[in-house]
């Protein structure tokens, strides 16, 4: 049950990336470009996904439970820390780079783009990357 | 053309969000795509599946668009070191940030995470910064 939800839910994200153009570079990089031709559309993107999850996941927060599950699998991370910084810092510098976040890079290589996909096989090698070196340190 | 972006841009974001409200309210689990990518690997059980198939349908919703409509205009004008270098960058920062533009910028915002609407002024500040100077002052972009 869960899995043909996660199936649909991821096909209805995608969707939401490709009709609202977050999957499309430029649009994205048109969207940062404050100091150029600002193209404001991402800006109604966020506010449309927000404009639904500000008031139901206060609704949410009422309840004990989800609807169908045990418990709510809330991120554990607390504070605000240098790791989130910079973290948000770096993810913006590759943001900006290739106008590329996580979830378009999967659209764009679910529309055939191969271009997209050196760009996932980098990102999950960045991420395997830090993993590693935080095993290391720890 | 403007004004018809704008209202496909709000209405993409309504189908972002109602992904989102759905896959928090029925399950108690946050949209969050650079997480749910890690967890491919990190995850076992019940927290592997649902991950593989909530990707394997947004890679979908690529193949279905295409499909049906034909490959959208998408220009990617950038050699592929340059592609890697970006996704590298996208790669360490979710993680040591926790989070991206679903994550932090969709369901952070919704659940009035304070950590969240910090991560999204610094990547959307950095995003803004980078463009400036690759596009305005070294002119390469």
């Amino acid at each position: 049950m869960m899995r043909i939800s996660a199936l649909l839910l991821g096909l209805l994200f995608g969707f939401g990336l490709l009709l609202s153009g977050m999957a499309n570079p430029a649009k994205v990089q048109g969207f940062l470009d404050w100091f150029g031709d600002w193209d404001a559309t991402l800006a109604f993107v966020m506010g449309g996904a927000v404009a639904l999850t500000l008031p139901l996941f206060q609704w949410a927060a009422k309840r004990s439970r989800p609807l169908l599950a045990g418990r709510w699998y809330a991120p554990a991370a607390q504070g605000i820390d240098r790791r989130l910084i910079w973290g948000s810092a770096l993810f913006g510098i590759g943001w900006g780079l290739a106008g590329i976040c996580p979830g378009p890079a999967l659209v764009l290589l679910g529309l055939g783009r191969l271009d997209a996909l050196v760009f996932l096989v980098a990102m999950v090698a960045g991420m395997g990357g830090w993993q590693y070196w935080q095993h290391r340190v720890n | 053309m403007m004004q018809l972006d704008w209202w496909l841009g709000l209405a993409g974001g309504l189908l972002i969000g109602t992904a989102a409200s759905l896959l928090w309210l029925l399950y108690g689990r946050i949209l969050g795509v650079s997480g749910v990518v890690a967890g491919l690997w990190q995850q076992t059980g019940g927290e592997l599946a649902w991950r593989v198939w909530f990707v394997a349908g947004v890679l979908l919703s690529g193949l279905i668009y295409r499909l049906s409509f034909g490959l959208p205009e998408i220009s990617l004008p950038y050699p592929w070191w340059w592609l890697a270098l970006a996704g590298f960058l996208v790669g360490v920062g979710t993680r040591m940030g926790s989070g991206c533009t679903s994550g932090h910028g969709v369901c952070g915002l919704g659940r009035l995470s304070v950590r969240s609407v910090w991560a999204v002024l610094v990547f959307i500040g950095s995003g803004v910064l980078t463009v400036a100077l690759l596009r305005h002052v070294l002119g390469v972009m």
